[in-house]
């Protein structure tokens, strides 16, 4: 853990930066001042100060705009607009590192070819964690695990990776293991008008849920 | 400079047999992806037909592609991050495991189209003298013009 990591998470103790985090967050694209100021029910003004402090805290990043389609004169200033930032923020206490340990045993796998190992392990580790949860639906379970599920042409994606660090050193096998393991939570759930697949693209999650196709 | 690549797999039967149907079906949807993939440049051909298997001298088990993309991100997105993806979770029903590299990548001038033979004898290179400037892997990778620079290795985590 680095230090600055605790102090950018020290930031969130106040209530409405986290409201503003999370909101931001969920968008997964650009927000606007006014935008976040609504949503957290907070003025304009105060969610500014409270925006350009995640900012600097490195949580999000600022960017400016335009946000209508107007130009020349009369259309305004840029606005200043917000979106999550890239890099990950681990606070453990006292410190732990599972990210390299698990950088090393993805190596290995690798290297004993195991992926059908690591695919049948890791739906077993769904399918457990599914039937553990208090959740009772996918969404829910989805959210718990920090998927950040949304609904997109009638399929449920995901926003985030949970294991993007590993996802880009191995990712067939990191990517292969979180679809087998996305396969078990459905079974532990008994969710089985389901089905999950892969459907990769830049900057989410790699798997996708889809009602079963029950024609053919 | 552009980015290009080798890719080589040894099928586990021959390619119009019934082992290999699903992957032959998902080859024109594939290249179409390919071609139409933002930073795509260029792929080797040697006809129009969308289902083509590049045939060459390095055996029959033996399938190649080459490709020129505009930058690693460009073909890392397609590679690992399109349905190009699920194509690679399979791999195992279509190609055997082998214990050397079997993709490679190098730079090239915008505008040169490279040769099977040049793919080749980099791939070799990469084999018996491991990842540098002239051959080089996502894991181990490269930044063009940067002759004896240490890779910028994605592994080591932050």
């Amino acid at each position: 853990m680095k230090s600055d990591d605790l102090e950018s998470m020290s930031v969130l103790a106040d209530p409405v930066r986290r409201d503003l985090y999370r909101f931001v967050a969920a968008q997964g694209r650009d927000v606007g001042r006014n935008e976040a100021a609504e949503a957290t029910g907070v003025q304009r003004t105060l969610a500014a100060f409270h925006l350009d402090k995640l900012v600097d805290a490195g949580l999000l990043e600022a960017d400016f705009r335009r946000l209508n389609e107007r130009r020349g004169p009369g259309s305004g200033r840029p606005a200043k607009v917000y979106r999550r930032s890239g890099p990950e923020r681990t606070v453990s206490l006292p410190p732990r590192d599972y990210r390299t340990l698990a950088l090393v045993l993805a190596e290995v796998v690798d290297r004993l070819d195991g992926d059908s190992e690591g695919q049948d392990a890791a739906r077993r580790t769904g399918e457990r964690l599914a039937a553990a949860s208090e959740n009772t639906t996918l969404t829910d379970v989805l959210v718990e695990r920090g998927y950040e599920p949304y609904e997109e042409d009638g399929r449920i994606r995901l926003r985030n990776c949970p294991f993007h660090v590993l996802a880009e050193t191995h990712p067939v096998l990191v990517c292969s293991m979180n679809l087998a393991m996305c396969e078990g939570l459905l079974r532990g759930l008994g969710e089985d008008r389901l089905t999950a697949a892969l459907d990769a693209r830049p900057g989410e999650c790699c798997v996708v849920f889809a009602a079963k196709d029950v024609s053919g | 400079m552009h980015l290009a690549q080798l890719n080589v797999a040894h099928l586990i039967a021959p390619i119009d047999g019934p082992e290999l149907a699903d992957f032959v079906a998902a080859l024109e949807p594939i290249y179409a992806i390919a071609d139409s993939a933002p930073g795509f440049v260029w792929r080797m051909k040697q006809s129009d037909d969308p289902t083509e298997v590049i045939t060459h001298e390095y055996g029959d088990d033996l399938l190649v592609n080459v490709s020129v993309w505009e930058s690693r991100e460009a073909l890392w997105n397609f590679v690992y991050r399109s349905p190009h993806l699920e194509l690679l979770r399979r791999r195992r029903e279509w190609f055997l495991r082998t214990a050397v590299p079997y993709t490679l990548m190098w730079w090239v001038p915008e505008g040169h189209v490279p040769t099977l033979g040049e793919a080749m004898e980099r791939l070799e290179s990469l084999r018996t003298r491991g990842p540098g400037p002239e051959a080089f892997t996502f894991k181990e990778f490269y930044e063009p013009g940067a002759a004896g620079a240490s890779p910028s290795r994605a592994e080591i985590p932050q």
